[in-house]
C-alpha cells in the first residue's frame, strides 16, 4: 500500500548528510577524566577543610570570648583556612604531576587514550591545568563558602552570649580578603608553574620512582656545589622557586602588627617585575613542550 | 584510494632492525590478516600505521601521514592494541561519556545497544570486569565509532574460546561492511581463516608472502597422498611436506589439480600450514644465500 501521507510527514532530506554529531570538547572531557582518576584533587582539600571546620566549631562554641578579642586573633582563622588550603593544593598538585604521565604508561592505558582523536598537546595541557587552574579554583570556592559559614557560626555564637556581632563583622573585611585570595592564588600558581611542568616532564620520562628522578638530581647538584665551591646558590635557588611568590608578592613591614586588611600587604608591581616569575614561566613553557614531544614518542612499558 | 600504503618502511631500535623495507598496500573494504612469528615486526608495523612510533620510508594511512597527523587520523581509525588497555579505574559509564565527549564519530546509542546484549553493568569499574567483559566493552566502544579503518593487534589474546568466537562474529555481523577496512594480527590463525579477504606473512621485518584468500584457494592445494603414490607426488615439486598419522601431506603451489587428484585427497590448505611452508622455505633460501 502506498502511503503518500507518510512521505509527506517524513520528507526525505534532499541532500542526505551524515547524522548530526556533537561537537567534541576534548579539553573539557580531558579535565573531567583527570578528576575521575584522581579524586584526591578535590577530596584532599575537602577532608582538610572538614577537619578544620570541626576544630573551629569546637573552639568557637567552647571559647566564644576569643571572638571578642581586640587583636587580630579573633579573625586569625579566616586567614589560616586559605593558607592551609594553598599549602595543601601545592602538595596535591605536586603528587598529581608526578603520577600524571607515568600511570598511563604503567597500566598501558596510553594505548587506549591514543586510539582517540585527542592530540598529545591537549592531553599534556589538560594535565597541567589541574595544578594551575583546577586546584586554585577548588581552593577559591571552598575558602569563600567556608569563610561565610564561619562568619555565620561565629555571629550565632556571639549573639547567643548576648553581645552584638557588629564588632566582629566590622573587623572582618571578607570582600577584601577575597580579592587578596584571588591575588594569592594567581601569584602562587604562576610562580609554581615551572615546578609543576618539571614534575610532569619527569613523569612522562621516568619509568619508575618518578619522585627520585625529579628531586635527587637537583639535590646532587646542590651537594656538589656546596662541596666543590663552598657556595649555596643552587639550594637557595630551589628554596626561592618554592617561596619566592611570597617574598615578591607580599610585604609585611611591621611584623608585630599584621593588618587584617590583606590588600595593604599586596605588592603586585614588585611581583610582576620579578625576573624569577618570567624566567620561571619560560621554563614552564619549555618543560611542557618537551613533555608533549615525549608523550608523542613514548610507548607503554 | 588505498586505505594503507607503505613503501620501504624501516624502523630500528638501536641495533635491532624491526622493519626492513616493508611494502604493503591495503585497499578499502578488505579484511587483511598479518601473520608472522614473534618479533617479526607485526606490532611495529601497526604502531607505525597508527602514528605511535616514528619510522623511515613512505607511509600514508587514509591519505594522511600517521606520525604527524595522529590525532586527526584517529577520527577515521580505531584500534584495539590488545586486551586490557582500558584503564582499570574507569567506570563503564565514564568510558562512554569520555569517548562520546572527544570523538566526533561516536554513536552512543549504538554502544549502549551493544552493551545491552552483555552482562556489563553501567556503574561497574573496568577492574571489576572479567577479561572477556573488558574486551566486550572495548569492542562496543570501537564498533560504535563510524571509522574507515579498524586495526586489531592480537585482539583475542587471553580470552576463552566462547569470547574469541563471539568477538569475530560480532565484528563481521554488526560492523563490517564493504566500505570499512580491517587489519588484524593474531596467533590464533585458524579463528580468522574464514574472516579474511587478504593475507600477508611477515618475517624479519619484511612481507614475505601476500595474496587474497581467493588466490590462496585457487593457487594452493594440499594432498594427503596414498602411500603408494608418495614418490610420484614428490616428483611434482611440492613446496612443503609433513606427516599426519603416518601419511604424507604435500603442499603444492599452482599445481595441476587433475594430475594430483589420483594421488590422494585434495583440499585447500589451512593458513597455518601455508604459513609454516612459506616461512620455512623463505628461511631455507635465506640460509642458502
Amino acid at each position: 500500500m502506498s502511503t503518500p501521507s507518510n512521505v509527506a510527514a517524513f520528507p526525505v532530506d534532499p541532500q542526505p548528510v551524515a547524522p548530526p554529531l556533537s561537537e567534541p570538547r576534548p579539553l573539557y572531557w580531558l579535565v573531567r577524566r583527570e578528576l575521575w582518576e584522581n579524586r584526591s584533587i578535590y577530596l584532599a582539600p575537602l577532608v582538610l577543610t572538614a577537619v578544620f571546620m570541626f576544630g573551629f566549631t569546637i573552639g568557637t562554641v567552647t571559647r566564644p570570648q576569643r571572638l571578642a578579642s581586640a587583636s587580630g586573633t579573633a579573625v586569625m582563622p579566616w586567614s589560616v583556612l586559605p593558607a592551609m588550603l594553598i599549602a595543601a593544593a601545592f602538595m596535591v598538585g605536586a603528587f598529581y604531576c608526578l603520577d600524571a604521565l607515568q600511570s598511563e604508561r604503567r597500566d598501558r592505558s596510553i594505548l587506549f587514550w591514543k586510539s582517540l582523536p585527542v592530540s598529545d598537546r591537549d592531553t599534556v595541557l589538560s594535565k597541567a591545568s589541574i595544578p594551575l587552574l583546577v586546584l586554585p579554583a577548588i581552593v577559591f570556592t571552598i575558602t569563600v563558602i567556608v569563610q561565610i559559614l564561619m562568619l555565620l557560626l561565629s555571629s550565632a555564637v556571639v549573639l547567643a552570649t548576648g553581645s552584638s556581632a557588629a564588632a566582629l563583622w566590622a573587623k572582618l573585611p571578607l570582600f577584601r580578603m577575597t580579592i587578596g585570595l584571588v591575588y594569592s592564588l594567581i601569584a602562587v600558581a604562576l610562580w609554581h608553574a615551572p615546578v609543576y611542568a618539571w614534575l610532569l616532564l619527569v613523569s612522562g620520562w621516568a619509568r619508575r620512582v618518578v619522585v627520585l628522578w625529579a628531586v635527587l638530581p637537583l639535590l646532587a647538584v646542590a651537594a656538589f656545589e656546596r662541596m666543590a665551591f663552598g657556595t649555596k646558590y643552587v639550594i637557595a635557588f630551589l628554596g626561592y622557586r618554592i617561596t619566592g611568590w611570597w617574598q615578591s608578592g607580599f610585604t609585611f613591614p611591621n611584623k608585630d602588627r599584621i593588618s587584617i586588611d590583606p590588600l595593604t600587604h599586596l605588592t603586585p608591581g614588585r611581583y610582576l617585575s620579578t625576573p624569577g616569575l618570567w624566567l620561571g614561566l619560560v621554563c614552564a613553557a619549555v618543560f611542557l613542550a618537551a613533555a608533549v614531544r615525549l608523550r608523542r614518542r613514548q610507548e607503554a612499558f | 584510494m588505498a586505505a594503507i600504503e607503505a613503501r620501504g618502511l624501516r624502523k630500528r631500535f638501536g641495533a635491532t632492525v624491526a622493519l626492513e623495507g616493508l611494502d604493503l598496500r591495503v585497499e578499502e573494504g578488505r579484511i587483511l590478516g598479518i601473520i608472522g612469528p614473534n618479533g617479526a615486526g607485526k606490532t611495529t608495523a601497526l604502531n607505525a600505521i597508527l602514528g605511535l612510533t616514528p619510522y623511515e620510508g613512505d607511509l600514508r594511512v587514509l591519505g594522511r601521514d600517521p606520525w604527524t597527523e595522529r590525532d586527526q587520523l584517529m577520527r577515521d581509525v580505531c584500534f584495539i592494541a590488545d586486551v586490557a588497555v582500558l584503564p582499570r579505574w574507569i567506570k563503564v559509564s565514564q568510558a562512554l561519556d569520555y569517548v562520546a565527549g572527544v570523538h566526533p564519530r561516536f554513536d552512543r546509542s549504538k554502544a549502549e545497544a551493544l552493551l545491552a546484549r552483555t552482562n556489563i553493568k553501567r556503574n561497574s569499574k573496568v577492574r571489576e570486569l572479567s577479561k572477556g567483559m573488558v574486551t566486550q566493552l572495548h569492542l562496543a566502544l570501537v564498533m560504535a565509532i563510524d571509522a574507515k579503518l579498524l586495526v586489531l593487534d592480537e585482539p583475542t589474546l587471553g580470552l576463552d574460546l566462547l569470547y574469541r568466537k563471539q568477538f569475530y562474529e560480532t565484528l563481521l555481523n554488526d560492523y563490517f561492511d564493504r566500505s570499512r577496512t580491517i587489519v588484524v594480527t593474531t596467533h590464533q590463525i585458524e579463528e580468522i581463516q574464514d574472516v579474511l579477504t587478504d593475507l600477508v606473512f611477515i618475517d624479519r621485518g619484511r612481507i614475505v608472502f601476500g595474496c587474497s584468500m581467493e588466490d590462496v584457494e585457487s593457487r594452493y592445494v594440499e594432498v594427503m597422498v596414498r602411500p603408494e603414490h608418495v614418490a610420484a607426488a614428490r616428483s611434482l615439486g611440492p613446496i612443503h611436506e609433513r606427516q599426519v598419522f603416518g601419511r604424507s601431506v604435500l603442499l603444492f603451489d599452482g599445481a595441476d589439480r587433475e594430475r594430483l587428484a589420483p594421488l590422494g585427497d585434495l583440499r585447500t590448505p589451512g593458513i597455518a600450514d601455508l604459513f609454516v611452508a612459506v616461512i620455512g622455505k623463505e628461511r631455507v633460501q635465506e640460509a642458502a644465500r
